[in-house]
């Protein structure tokens, strides 16, 4: 384990930025969001970004491929490029989580090479989330916001930043930064671990229970009644899924620039009417359907699939930023009761 | 660039031939620009068919994959890239990629067995496929019956080749009809289910339905009306889909992707999935 004083973290921020792209949380006017390091920017105390990091991987727009079209013919162009190694530091517990549950869709055979060329040179340095929020229930889905998964993961204390590395890839990072930190011992880093989960214990959601659903569960709670008045005030402006970390659904569409064709991938809602639509019919009628796929999907579906991994990890995001505040916790507690009765 | 195999990177395809099938329904024939299959495939399987800068969409390959020369598509217009398609001439280049989804189980559970398809309308373009590698393998299926019909004598599909090389198949019986009296049609008139429960047939045999959604439903219902079992009967699903490889989420009902756990279904494994298909 190494450390370094927190006045010291722009020190620590040259020293990666000195090698790899650095990308960290920034306030700004809109809440904190990852943006490029460099001198002068300060580390964002909050312990969410508005958008989740997914975007390193997963971009909100993505172009897949060129074609140039010349009469009756067409020419494919390949635009990947290989991406160079970068680091986003000050990733939280829930995010890290959310990489797994994206791994296990995009890296699945086959695999997504627009992903996984990202995912291959992404370092990710997680941070333990010193003051979880109201809105958080990462434990609900067994993740420690103490002890986070990631390469390198750090902690922060009173006035020191703790750093250990947990992967092949950390352990390299960690020792060209042998410089700029130094040797610790980790009694301090459990001690505030400690303080931690003390605080996630007494937060207004460490109750909420996952039991009710998970691998197998459709028959119990794909007919329920209660999904009608749920989804009653849903306004299908799609943004729960847009915050959130885990939500994949994607659209591919073709733009004209005039020179040519570019493919775009991009991020599509599932709460959206045209997401299933067909020019045969549309089998999710109303925002009923819509809605109870988002959550079964989240809660049932994916579990089912990925050895009863759920594709929430709780961040709380969906929750404060819901426009009529629907959100999971919601859905999770009116349907609760009924699969475990 | 980056040396790693892209599943949603398509390949160029060229249309040699445009068939016109009916006032709604063409079938292109497409090959590699060196005039080879772009791909192999087995019966049921679909393939993403795009026109750069209209989009991409999922169609059944309607060819039997027994034809080593080229494959082929029969295509209803109905929506915007249907639409482009249809006005295409021959030599237009499109993309083309796949084989996406689940087969028919033609060298498993359909070997040796008595097969019955029933297809209303374009739900012939998947089923042409499987009827045509049973025909190629005859020795290796029973009898074959084939139930089509559609709204007039003008829409069923692929008319001239079940006249002239269906019904001349011996071991394969075609009963056509349309929904409506027509002064050149000397056939039977009436609609699909109906006709199927007045065919009678009997149950030692696997069913395989493709149509309209309330075909397939009435159809269903007369088949287990006449004994069948829903371990029997299998369809082929049509839902909406971008990536065809199980990640855009869109063909996504209960735990399945209609793109790779499908489209082929058993009647009985669809009674596990939600209704939302």
């Amino acid at each position: 384990m190494r450390k370094l004083s927190l006045d010291r973290l722009d020190t620590l921020f040259a020293a990666i930025a000195a090698e790899h792209t650095l990308y960290l949380p920034v306030d700004g006017k809109a809440g904190a969001r990852f943006e490029k390091w460099e001198d002068g920017k300060v580390l964002s105390d909050a312990l969410n970004t508005v958008r989740s990091p997914k975007d390193f991987f997963f971009p909100q727009t993505d172009n897949l491929m060129d074609f140039k079209t010349e009469g009756k013919k067409i020419e494919i162009i390949d635009t990947r490029e290989e991406c160079e190694d970068f680091v986003i530091f000050g990733v939280r517990a829930c995010d890290v989580r959310a990489f797994e549950v994206l791994d296990r869709v995009f890296l699945a055979e086959p695999a997504d090479s627009y992903y996984e060329n990202r995912r291959k040179h992404g370092i990710l340095v997680s941070l333990a989330c010193n003051k979880p929020l109201e809105t958080c229930f990462c434990g609900t889905f067994g993740i420690d916001a103490a002890a986070p998964e990631g390469d390198i993961v750090c902690h922060k204390t009173a006035d020191a930043l703790y750093l250990d590395a947990e992967t092949e890839k950390g352990e390299a990072l960690l020792k060209a930064l042998e410089a700029v930190t130094e040797e610790a011992d980790a009694a301090p880093v459990e001690e505030q671990k400690a303080v931690i989960r003390e605080r996630l214990a007494k937060l207004p959601l460490a109750d909420l229970s996952a039991d009710a659903f998970g691998a197998g569960k459709t028959d119990a709670l794909f007919d329920a009644p209660e999904w009608a008045e749920l989804a009653e005030s849903c306004l299908g402006c799609g943004t729960c899924t847009f915050v959130c970390p885990t939500c994949q659904c994607y659209d591919i569409k073709d733009f004209n620039t005039g020179h040519g064709v570019k493919r775009f991938r991009c991020w599509d809602s599932c709460m959206y009417s045209d997401f299933t639509k067909m020019s045969a019919g549309q089998p999710r009628l109303t925002q009923k359907e819509r809605f109870r796929q988002r959550f079964m999907h989240k809660l049932v579906y994916y579990p089912t699939n990925n050895d009863g991994l759920f594709s929430c990890v709780g961040c709380g995001r969906c929750v404060a930023k819901c426009p009529i505040h629907m959100n999971i916790v919601k859905v999770m507690k009116k349907l609760g009761g009924r699969a475990n009765g | 660039m980056v040396d790693m195999k892209e599943p949603l990177m398509p390949k160029i395809g060229v249309v040699t031939d445009i068939r016109i099938d009916t006032p709604d329904v063409k079938t292109f024939r497409v090959v590699t620009p060196d005039g080879k299959k772009a791909f192999e495939h087995m019966p049921g399987q679909c393939a993403m068919l795009s026109v750069p800068g209209v989009g991409e969409a999922m169609f059944s390959i309607t060819s039997s994959p027994t034809n080593e020369e080229y494959m082929e598509f029969s295509i209803k217009k109905c929506g915007c890239v249907t639409e482009w398609l249809h006005s295409m001439e021959v030599g237009q280049e499109i993309t083309i990629r796949g084989p996406y989804g689940r087969p028919f189980p033609v060298d498993t559970e359909f070997a040796g067995k008595n097969l019955l398809f029933i297809a209303g309308g374009i739900g012939l373009a998947p089923l042409r496929s499987v009827i045509n590698y049973c025909r190629h393998y005859r020795d290796r299926y029973g009898e074959i019956d084939v139930v089509y019909g559609s709204r007039s004598m003008q829409d069923l599909v692929d008319y001239k080749e079940i006249i002239d090389e269906w019904t001349k198949d011996s071991g394969v019986h075609v009963h056509l009809t349309i929904d409506r009296e027509q002064p050149e049609w000397d056939g039977h008139v009436g609609f699909v289910p109906n006709y199927v429960k007045e065919l009678g047939f009997d149950t030692n045999k696997i069913a395989v339905l493709c149509g309209p959604p309330i075909m397939i439903k009435f159809t269903l219902a007369g088949l287990q009306e006449l004994g069948f079992e829903k371990t029997q009967v299998y369809t082929t699903l049509e839902l909406r889909m971008k990536c065809g490889i199980g990640k855009c989420g869109r063909c996504n009902v209960g735990a399945k992707y209609v793109c790779k756990d499908g489209p082929v279904f058993r009647f009985d494994e669809l009674d596990t999935l939600p209704d939302e298909y």
